[in-house]
């Protein structure tokens, strides 16, 4: 059997993912994350001395928070199965990769296990993050000093 | 104001719905989807163009990790502003500290508080 039989017999099999369902589910999913995340920076605009745009630190401090209760207790997992990318994308699935991660790795040792595991998921989004932002900053940076564009 | 509660969940959802079409369409992992995600916050931010849609959406636009590369450039932009190139480098992690240094120190916590019990 060929390579392209192969593929074709394995596309056949293998059952098809229901996209419009799934993409339903991670929009439902990640539009109530966002809604709560919205309510919450509203209590900090509101009690504290926060703007619309200087809310999102506090806001974001605390949906990882709410992840690491939802991740500790087992939640986190069921809504991920259920939600797919709707749970990844928020910052509370940046939170679960590295709670987990820290979690799952506590048995080999506070400093070995959890301190050199901690990023092993999410490390990878802020490499890629740091090294895009740099790229970015330092093309603008060089445009403005040239007179082609403005801050 | 209220409008935002409707634009924030329906931005939000959106991104994520990208996010499910990369998983479904594009076959690629979580990792390589969330990076892919995390660039095009950065190179939007780039253009100056997501402080508008954070006016717009509020938390359905910061909560998304695309925010997350939005606020690395941004930080490191506003820091390059003041000290030109080295503030590219050092202005980096200005804005977005919250996001890591909370998942830092509520993964250790959780460490210690919880036990692996194959359910996370």
């Amino acid at each position: 059997m060929d390579k392209k039989k192969y593929g074709a017999l394995e596309q056949k099999i293998s059952p098809k993912t229901p996209l419009l369902k799934n993409c339903l589910k991670a929009f439902v999913t990640g539009g109530v994350i966002c809604l709560i995340a919205q309510i919450i920076s509203l209590f900090y605009m509101t009690y504290f001395d926060f703007t619309e745009r200087t809310a999102s630190n506090p806001t974001i401090a605390t949906m990882i928070f709410i992840s690491m209760l939802l991740t500790g207790f087992g939640f986190y997992k069921k809504i991920g199965q259920f939600g797919g990318a709707g749970s990844a994308v928020p910052i509370t699935g940046f939170g679960n990769a590295v709670i987990s991660a820290a979690i799952e790795h506590k048995t080999e040792g506070y400093v070995l296990g959890v301190g050199g595991n901690i990023f092993k998921l999410a490390g990878s989004v802020i490499v890629f993050g740091v090294f895009s932002a740099f790229v970015v900053a330092l093309v603008k940076t060089i445009l403005v000093k040239l007179g082609v564009v403005g801050w | 104001m209220s409008t935002i509660y409707i634009t924030a969940f329906i931005v939000g959802g959106l991104i994520c719905v990208i996010g499910q079409l990369l998983f479904d369409v594009a076959k690629l992992t979580p990792a390589h989807t969330l990076c892919i995600l995390v660039v095009t916050g950065s190179i939007l931010d780039g253009f100056g163009l997501y402080e508008p849609l954070i006016d717009f959406a509020g938390a359905g636009v910061t909560i998304p990790i695309t925010s997350f590369g939005n606020a690395l450039t941004h930080g490191a932009l506003a820091e390059a502003e003041k000290h030109g190139f080295i503030g590219v480098l050092t202005g980096m992690f200005e804005v977005t500290s919250s996001g890591i240094s909370a998942a830092i120190l509520f993964g250790f916590i959780a460490s210690l508080l919880f036990k692996a019990k194959g359910n996370i």
